[in-house]
C-alpha cells in the first residue's frame, strides 16, 4: 500500500513547490517591478497607447510603419507566416508588398528597399525596424507632416538604439517610440 | 562583431558551466555545498513524503519508481487540460478546455520534456495550466532526466561490484530542489529585470496612436522561461516561443536565454569529470561535442546569411540575409545561431520561424536533432553520448584485437545489444512514422483540402512532416509550424514517437550502466584503448556521424536537399 501511495505523495509535494510555490515567489519579487511585471505599458496623454516592446499597426502616411505581420499585429494571437522559402504564394505576397511600398513611397528606388519591409516577422508583433528601414520612410513621413525631411531624418537618428553594451546584436529603432516622438514635435 | 559575440556567449556559458559542474558533482556525492541552506528543505521533503533516501534501489525498483511518478504526472496533466475552463482561479481570459487528442498530445509532450505545442499559449492554455501543469512538468521532467543521467554516471564510477543503482526519489528531489530551483529563480529574476512580464491580470488593452483598440496577451511569463531552457524543455508561453517580445524583449534577455540553454548540458559533462575524477575524459567529450556542434551549425548560419535567392532577384536590398520569420532585434546571424543551438540542445526555444529558413538549413538542423548528443538535452544528451561511447569503444577494441571494455568493465553481448537497440530505435521510429504520414497524405484527399496539413507544397511539405517526427523523438518540440498539426493524426502518432524517444534511451542507458556496474573491475593493461586520447575522440566523432547521420540521409535527400536542388 505504501509503495502505491509513495509516487502520489512525492508528486503532490513537488506540485506544491514547483506548480504553486515557485511562481508565487517570483510573483512576489515581480511586485517590486510593477511596471515591467505588467508588460511595460506606455502612457501618453493619459491613456495607454501601447506596450513598450509590442509592435502595433501603423497605416497612415504620417507615421513610420513596422514590418509586415502574418497576424496583422494582433497581439492576442501572435505568430509567423511560416511560409516556405520556395512557396510560390509567398513570392507573390512579397512582390505585392514591394509594389505597394514603392507606390506609397514615391521617389524610393527598388534597391533602397530593405528586405525586412517586405517580409513578415517571427512574432507578428516585431516592435523594431533597422535604421535603414526607418530612413527609407523619412521622405513620406516628412511630406505628410509638412516637415523638413532633415528634421525627421534627425529624429530617426536620435532614436537608434545602439547594440547592447556597444557591440552585441543589431542596432534598431523602436517604431512606437519614434512615432510618439513625431507626435510630440509640435 | 556577430561572430565575436557568438563566441563570447558560447565561452561565457562554458565558463559558467565549470563551477556549476563542480556544484552538481558535490550535490550528488552528498557533500556540503555553498547552497547548504537548502539542505533543510531537502530533509523536510523526505520527512513529509515519508521517504528514506538512504535506501538503495535495485534497477527494477528504480525503474518502477520512475515510471510510477511519470504515470501520476501524465494523469494530472491530462486531467487539468480537460477541465481547465472549470477551475476557479488563474484563468482571467476564460480559456476553454482542450480537445481530448490535443490534451493527450500536450500532456505527453510536457511529460517527455519535448514540449511540442499544438495549441497556442495565448488562446489555448489558462494561467493555471501554464503553471501547475506546464511549468511543474518542466521542472519534474528535467529532474527525471537529470536523475537518470546521474544514476548512470554513478554506476560507471563504482569500482566494486554492486547490484543497486541508488534511490530514485533522492536523485529526483536533489535535482529539482538543489539544482533546478535555485538556478531557475536567479535567471527568472534576471529576465524580469529585462522586461519579461509576470502578472495574473489577464490580457492588456491599448488604443493605438491611430485610435485603433488592441489586445495584448500576457501572463506569468517569467516563471516559465528559465526552467523551459535550463531543463531542455522548450515550451513557449506564447505561440512564437522566444521570438515573442514578451519572452525576449531585448538583446540582454537574448543573452540570458543563450546562457540558460547551454548551461546545464555543458555543466553535466564537467560534472562527469569531477564525479569520476576523469577530467581528461570529460574534456575530450566536451571537445567532441563542440566540434560536432559547430560542424553542423556553421553551414546553417552561412545559408541564412546568404539569404533567399528569390528575394534577392527582386532587386531589393537583401544584404541582411533571409529575414522572413525573423525579428529585427536579433538579426539573421543571431537568430540562425541560436536556433541551431536549440537543435543540438533539444529545448527548441526558437527566436525565428524554422519553416521560413532557407531550404538547405533543414538538413543540418534535423541532423543536430537526430544525433541529440552534441551536448544534447540535460541528462539525456549525455545518455545518448554514452551509447555512442560504448559502440565506439567496442569498435576500437575490435580494431586492435582486444576484448572490449569501458572504464575497466567488460562490454559483452547484452550491453552491445542494448546499445544497438537504443541507437537504432530512434531513426526507425522516425522513418516509419514519416512513411506512415506520407502514405496517409497521399491516400487521404481531406488531408490536403479540409485539414490543410501542408500549406507549403513540394519537398518542403515532406520536410515539415519529417521534422515533426524527428523533433518529437528527440524531445525537441519545435516544428515547421505551417503543418496543420492540431488533428487527431498529428496529436496521436507523434505522441508515440515522443514516448519511445524519451523512455528507450533513458531506460536503455540505465540498463547498460547497471549491468556494467555489476561486473568485476579489471585494471586496464598496456595496449588498452585510451578513452581520453585524441585518436579515440576522432573515432567517436566518426561513429556518431555514421550512426546518427547515415541512417537518416535518404530521408534528408527527399526533404531539404530535394528542395535546395529542385528549387521548390
Amino acid at each position: 500500500m505504501k509503495s502505491f501511495l509513495q509516487p502520489i505523495l512525492v508528486s503532490v509535494l513537488l506540485l506544491l513547490v514547483f506548480g504553486f510555490g515557485f511562481p508565487g515567489l517570483l510573483w512576489g519579487v515581480a511586485q517590486l517591478l510593477p511596471q515591467r511585471a505588467a508588460g511595460s505599458p506606455v502612457v501618453a496623454g493619459g491613456r495607454v497607447v501601447g506596450f513598450e516592446r509590442i509592435g502595433q499597426k501603423f497605416t497612415q502616411a504620417r507615421y513610420f510603419w513596422g514590418r509586415p505581420s502574418a497576424v496583422d499585429y494582433n497581439a492576442a494571437i501572435t505568430g509567423a507566416s511560416n511560409a516556405g522559402p520556395n512557396n510560390p504564394d509567398f513570392h507573390a505576397v512579397v512582390r505585392a508588398r514591394l509594389d505597394t511600398f514603392l507606390l506609397q513611397n514615391p521617389g524610393v528606388a527598388k534597391a533602397q528597399v530593405p528586405a525586412e519591409v517586405v517580409t513578415a516577422s517571427a512574432s507578428g508583433i516585431d516592435p523594431d525596424l533597422s535604421p535603414a528601414a526607418a530612413y527609407v520612410q523619412v521622405a513620406r513621413v516628412a511630406r505628410a507632416r509638412h516637415l523638413p525631411a532633415a528634421r525627421v531624418q534627425q529624429l530617426v537618428t536620435q532614436h537608434i538604439e545602439q547594440p547592447w553594451l556597444g557591440f552585441m546584436g543589431p542596432a534598431h529603432v523602436s517604431v512606437l517610440r519614434l512615432n510618439l516622438a513625431l507626435d510630440a514635435l509640435r | 562583431m556577430n561572430v565575436l559575440t557568438a563566441l563570447l556567449l558560447f565561452g561565457a556559458a562554458a565558463l559558467l558551466a565549470w563551477p556549476t559542474g563542480r556544484y552538481l558533482a558535490r550535490v550528488y556525492a552528498g557533500e556540503r555545498t555553498w547552497l547548504h541552506f537548502l539542505t533543510p528543505l531537502e530533509r523536510g521533503f523526505y520527512r513529509l513524503a515519508g521517504l528514506d533516501p538512504a535506501q538503495a534501489m535495485t534497477l527494477g525498483q528504480y525503474v518502477r519508481a520512475l515510471l510510477a511518478v511519470n504515470a501520476v504526472w501524465l494523469l494530472w496533466g491530462l486531467g487539468i487540460l480537460l477541465v481547465q475552463h472549470r477551475l476557479p482561479f488563474w484563468n482571467p481570459d476564460h480559456i476553454p478546455a482542450m480537445e481530448l487528442t490535443q490534451a493527450l498530445h500536450t500532456a505527453v509532450s510536457f511529460l517527455t520534456s519535448t514540449n511540442a505545442q499544438h495549441y497556442s499559449g495565448e488562446t489555448g492554455a489558462s494561467y493555471f495550466a501554464q503553471l501547475a501543469v506546464f511549468t511543474f512538468l518542466q521542472f519534474v521532467s528535467a529532474g527525471t532526466s537529470l536523475a537518470v543521467g546521474v544514476a548512470v554516471v554513478r554506476a560507471l564510477g563504482r569500482a566494486e561490484k554492486l547490484t543497486t543503482v541508488g534511490n530514485f526519489y533522492q536523485d529526483l528531489v536533489r535535482s529539482c530542489l538543489l539544482v533546478l530551483l535555485p538556478l531557475s529563480f536567479v535567471f527568472s529574476v534576471g529576465l524580469l529585470l529585462t522586461g519579461v512580464p509576470m502578472t495574473f491580470e489577464g490580457a492588456g488593452t491599448y488604443t493605438s496612436l491611430e485610435g485603433v483598440a488592441g489586445t495584448v496577451a500576457r501572463g506569468p511569463v517569467a516563471a516559465m522561461l528559465s526552467i523551459k531552457e535550463l531543463g531542455s524543455n522548450g515550451g513557449g508561453f506564447f505561440g512564437p516561443n522566444c521570438a515573442h517580445p514578451f519572452e525576449t524583449p531585448n538583446f540582454a534577455a537574448f543573452v540570458l536565454h543563450h546562457l540558460l540553454v547551454m548551461l546545464l548540458p555543458m555543466a553535466f559533462v564537467f560534472m562527469v569529470g569531477f564525479y569520476l575524477k576523469r577530467m581528461r575524459l570529460a574534456l575530450l567529450i566536451f571537445g567532441v561535442m563542440t566540434a560536432g556542434l559547430f560542424l553542423l551549425l556553421v553551414p546553417a548560419v552561412l545559408a541564412e546569411l546568404h539569404g533567399n535567392p528569390v528575394l534577392s532577384a527582386l532587386g531589393i536590398d537583401a544584404g541582411a540575409g533571409n529575414l522572413e520569420g525573423k525579428e529585427i532585434r536579433f538579426g539573421v546571424f543571431h537568430t540562425a545561431y541560436y536556433n541551431a543551438l536549440n537543435m543540438a540542445i533539444p529545448a527548441g526555444t526558437l527566436v525565428g520561424a524554422q519553416d521560413s529558413f532557407t531550404s538547405l538549413t533543414g538538413a543540418p538542423f534535423m541532423l543536430l536533432m537526430q544525433i541529440d548528443a552534441f551536448f544534447g538535452g540535460l541528462g539525456t544528451g549525455f545518455l545518448n553520448f554514452f551509447i555512442y561511447l560504448i559502440i565506439a569503444a567496442f569498435v576500437a577494441s575490435l580494431m586492435v584485437g582486444r576484448s572490449p571494455e569501458l572504464l575497466g568493465k567488460k562490454i559483452e553481448a547484452p550491453e552491445m545489444q542494448a546499445a544497438t537497440l537504443v541507437a537504432v530505435a530512434q531513426p526507425v521510429v522516425v522513418l516509419a512514422c514519416t512513411a506512415l504520414a506520407a502514405w496517409v497524405w497521399a491516400t487521404t484527399p481531406s488531408a490536403a483540402t479540409t485539414l490543410k496539413w501542408l500549406p507549403n507544397p513540394g519537398a518542403h511539405g515532406f520536410s515539415a512532416m519529417l521534422y515533426e517526427f524527428v523533433s518529437a523523438a528527440a524531445g525537441n518540440g519545435s516544428g515547421y509550424e505551417s503543418l496543420g498539426d492540431n488533428t487527431p493524426f498529428w496529436n496521436l502518432v507523434p505522441g508515440l514517437a515522443m514516448l519511445s524517444g524519451r523512455f528507450v534511451p533513458l531506460l536503455g542507458a540505465l540498463f547498460i550502466a547497471a549491468r556494467l556496474q555489476a561486473k568485476a573491475y579489471t585494471e586496464p593493461g598496456a595496449g588498452a584503448i585510451r578513452l581520453d586520447s585524441l585518436t579515440f575522440g576522432v573515432l567517436l566523432l566518426v561513429v556518431i556521424g555514421i550512426l546518427g547521420a547515415l541512417l537518416f540521409f535518404p530521408a534528408l535527400t527527399l526533404g531539404p536537399l530535394a528542395e535546395y536542388f529542385g528549387g521548390k
